[in-house]
């Protein structure tokens, strides 16, 4: 680590400060961590612009801005992952470089990835372990963390599999295990970048009362959500982020959801249309005693049964990892299904995703980067996956990258995906807009349904009200269509029906209308309801 | 009885021909693991071969030899490893390049060096690692079967023979149980989870590749001082792309690759044995025949076996964070 003057770097001050207390604090003064005109060029993208932040220590600090906006660089270069260009870091007052990451830890700076940096085939213990092992050997190591992570899960209610490889666990707890991973390190900063985006509300509560209680100890946090609603709830300031500048500060209590959101798109975000429902058609998608297994056999969804008819949205709520996925992925055709049937447009179909294209089903994988895209690829070919024998895209051997370039660029250009370049290598687009493609991929190829996960993750506030409005026109157009997400407002906000699952059982369906949350809150938590039915009328 | 002896002087001969095999596939399971192909494995043992064979003939002992041996071949693998973690190049290219390097550099030398037709000269027994025999073998010798199994099978071999025996353990509890290992695995799944965890990936990389070096260099030493009395000529004979072929069908894990390595070392014993011998109804065997097998059988089980197998995913991908 070096640092320049020549001192160690003194470590972030612990008195606590009242939090959203207007002075800048610590023991000599200075904010816990200053950025001073800091600038980063990817190539072409100037992906921050003389950057100026101040975060005073035992405070939470929220951070939003668009998709691209350039909030997980700026955070990449406070935790030395990448180097800036010009500019300056001061920890504490004292002026830092960071070479690599080890230099960030070693002044205690901890960091939640939006992507996340799991070794898939190691488990929760061996993730959290990695790099913080403290002994040569891994045995003691080992009982250490898992006794830690013990203590972390009892008193933050993050609950994950211990002993399973993370790359079988489901995207919700997955993130929870890079949220242990990080408070594992116990961090005096703490950055978290869209730590939420796929935890259910109950969830989200449980990871601001952590928040509010590091703070309180004088730790100091940034937070990184496109939920506006979150930055109200849990932060004391706020810094507004454009085009790689910020361009912004408030405090919180200062300020409102509108003029944040403004202060963000330079444009107020009108209220979404919820459109006029058609009346329901035929069923388009029939599930009928489904249950599925995982690779090892257990059963993850039990004996579920429902169908969704033409013109209409069924929401899936429930806590990540209660099967949700495994059926989403089993109606995709990318999991067999063990036993039951599913009929397509009353057709049955074979587990496979291919057939399911030709019948009309397009999916929207829950992780991006795991299912979605090939981050290597160029745009336009992320954007072609599985769609490639479109004869739009050339016949027979051939491929015509030419018609290939224009049609991305279109459909880039329709979904707002920035830059709305077909040449940019998918790893290079930020977050959100990789999303952003891939809905754009698969939104219109459904012909008859459209299955979903997690479709807003990671995207802006204008993004999320333009993908929303384009599920409607589909529903409208006589679409079937199932979702899964984490975010209940979403659910609630698109859906005509909402099932709720728990332990791999669908513990009823209620029309979205009549789904109080407390209801589904209940239903979540694995209490049937006597009341609610089971299956459609 | 005869077929008790038969056995086990097959199952001997493969433990003296499984050894060298079984030190470069440990050697190339440390790269790999760590994300770095390792087509080179032959030619660093061929490299330590050579200078084994070099130094020994000099020195008169086989120990200075061991000792040039691993310093080559941990040269060679610093080489790779310039070549593709500091400057991100293809990891075959890279790998094909140091065989071929290796493969003409060795025979040049020798003939500029010792004028013997790309040989090293004939080392005498006291530069050469010789196999040793257990105590109370002789009296042993009696009993039946053990006495067999004793005196043939455990003892009688070489020094590195019997490393070898302790490098397959002491591998695996590198790799399952101490901090070096579990970073290896990691780098060679996601090197970005080990980069944000604060860990230098071309650290762990290099580090493996020393790893490696130093098995191949056990390897070749192998051949030249203990199995053979000097270097020849290309004498790794593509045991190198043999272990390589060992260490996928084992699925990059120590026993299970030491397995096949076995089984490879095995089927060349036969091929020795089954030479000039005649089978009932096909008469003699053709010696090129028996020869092929163990490469027949490399191409059938890597063909029809491996697809299960999960390589590190993160391999032969160079280590870059920025566009
Ligand atoms: N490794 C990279 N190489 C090239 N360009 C990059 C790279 N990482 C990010 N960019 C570009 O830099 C800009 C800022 O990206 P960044 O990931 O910081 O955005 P963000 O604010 O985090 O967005 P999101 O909300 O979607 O996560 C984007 O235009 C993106 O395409
Ligand atoms: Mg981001």
């Amino acid at each position: 680590m070096t640092t320049s003057p020549t001192e160690p770097v003194p470590r972030t001050s612990r008195s606590a400060i009242p939090s959203g207390d207007e002075t800048v604090t610590a023991a000599n003064g200075a904010p816990a961590v200053e950025l001073r005109a800091v600038d980063k060029w990817f190539g072409q993208v100037h992906a921050n612009r003389r950057v100026d932040l101040s975060v005073s220590s035992g405070t939470v600090h929220g951070i939003v801005g668009e998709n691209g906006a350039g909030k997980t660089t700026l955070m990449n270069i406070l935790y030395g992952f990448y180097r800036a260009d010009r500019g300056q870091i001061l920890i504490a007052g004292k002026p830092v470089v960071f070479r690599n990451s080890g230099d960030a830890i070693a002044t205690r700076i901890g960091m939640i990835h939006q992507h996340f940096m799991l070794v898939e085939t190691f488990t929760a213990v061996e993730n959290a372990m990695l790099g913080a092992e403290g002994s040569p050997l891994l045995g003691p190591a080992g009982r250490r963390a898992r006794r830690k992570l013990a203590e972390l899960e009892r008193e933050f209610g993050l609950q994950v599999p211990m002993d399973v490889p993370v790359g079988e666990l489901p995207v919700g707890q997955q993130q929870r295990v890079e949220i242990l991973k990080a408070l594992y390190r116990g961090a005096d900063i703490l950055v978290l970048d869209e730590p939420t985006s796929v935890l259910s509300p109950r969830e989200v509560e449980g990871l601001f009362r952590i928040l509010r209680t590091l703070a309180g100890r004088g730790k100091t946090i940034i937070l990184i959500t496109h939920k506006l609603a979150e930055i109200m709830a849990a932060t004391d300031r706020v810094s507004v982020m454009r085009s790689g500048a910020v361009v912004a500060h408030r405090r919180t209590a200062d300020t409102t959801v509108s003029e944040i959101a403004e202060l963000m798109v330079g444009r107020q975000i009108r209220p979404a249309s919820r459109g006029v429902p058609v009346e329901p058609g035929r069923s388009l998608l029939d599930v009928d005693r489904v249950t599925v297994r995982d690779s090892s056999g257990v059963a993850r969804v039990h004996d579920v049964s429902f169908s969704v008819r033409a013109g209409e949205i069924v929401g899936i709520a429930g806590v990540a990892g209660n099967g949700q996925s495994e059926l989403l992925e089993a109606l995709a055709g990318l999991r067999p299904v063990a036993t039951g049937r599913i009929l397509v447009d009353g057709e049955p179909a074979v587990s496979d995703s291919r057939d399911r294209r030709r019948r009309g089903v397009a999916h929207v994988p829950e992780d991006r980067r795991r299912s979605g895209l090939v981050m290597p690829f160029r745009a336009c070919e992320s954007a072609i996956l599985g769609y490639h024998h479109d004869p739009r895209y050339g016949r027979g051997l051939r491929l015509d990258w030419p018609a290939v370039s224009s049609d991305t660029r279109g459909r880039m250009e329709t979904f707002d995906v920035r830059p709305a370049n077909p040449q940019q290598r998918t790893a290079e687009l930020s977050g959100g807009n990789q999303q952003k493609l891939m809905l754009a991929r698969e939104v219109e190829r459904a012909t008859k349904v459209l299955l979903v996960g997690q479709p807003t993750r990671g995207v802006d506030l204008g993004g999320v009200e333009f993908i929303h409005d384009r599920i409607r026109s589909l529903r409208d157009a006589g679409k079937a269509m199932l979702l899964v997400s984490a975010n209940l407002d979403e659910i609630l906000d698109l859906s005509d029906w909402v099932m709720v699952m728990a332990g791999g059982r669908i513990m009823g369906k209620v029309p979205a209308g009549r789904a109080a949350e407390r209801d589904l809150g209940l239903l979540m938590g694995g209490v049937r309801k006597s009341d609610v039915p089971d299956r459609a009328p | 009885m005869e077929i008790l002896l038969a056995a086990v002087v097959v199952l001997d001969s493969t433990l003296r021909l499984a050894t060298p095999l079984i030190l470069a596939a440990l050697a190339g399971l440390f790269s790999e693991r760590s994300g770095i192909i390792d087509i080179g494995l032959e030619g660093k043992m061929l490299g330590a071969a050579f200078a084994a064979g070099c130094v020994a003939a000099v020195t008169g002992s086989a120990w200075v030899g061991l000792t040039a041996a691993i310093a080559a071949s941990v040269l060679l693998a610093l080489l790779h490893g310039y070549a593709c973690i500091t400057h991100r190049g293809n990891q075959v290219v890279s790998g094909l390049a140091i065989n071929i390097l290796v493969s003409g550099l060795t025979a040049f030398l020798a003939v500029a060096w010792f004028a013997q037709g790309g040989r090293t000269p004939q080392l005498p027994d006291s530069a050469r690692f010789l196999s040793m025999e257990w105590p109370g073998a002789d009296v042993l010798d009696a009993v039946p079967i053990v006495g067999v199994v004793y005196g043939e099978l455990l003892s009688g071999h070489n020094v590195i023979v019997y490393l070898t025996w302790l490098a397959v353990p002491a591998v695996a509890l590198a790799l399952y149980r101490t901090r070096f290992g579990l970073r290896l695995r990691a780098v060679g799944e996601n090197p970005f989870a080990v980069d944000t965890a604060g860990v230098s990936v071309s650290g762990v990389r290099y580090r493996a590749l020393v790893c490696a070096g130093v098995l191949c260099g056990l390897a070749g030493a192998y051949l030249a001082l203990a199995q053979s009395a000097g270097f020849l000529r290309d004498m790794t004979a593509g045991k190198g792309y043999i272990a390589l072929a060992a260490l996928i069908f084992g699925n990059w894990r120590p026993v299970p690759a030491m397995l096949a390595c076995l089984l490879f070392g095995c089927l060349d014993a036969v091929s020795i044995r089954l030479q000039g011998a005649s089978l009932p109804g096909l008469g003699e065997v053709p010696v090129q025949l028996v020869q092929a097998l163990p490469y027949v059988l490399t191409v059938v089980l890597l063909a029809g076996f491996v697809g299960r197998g999960v390589a590190p995913k993160a391999i032969g991908v160079p280590y870059t964070k920025e566009g």
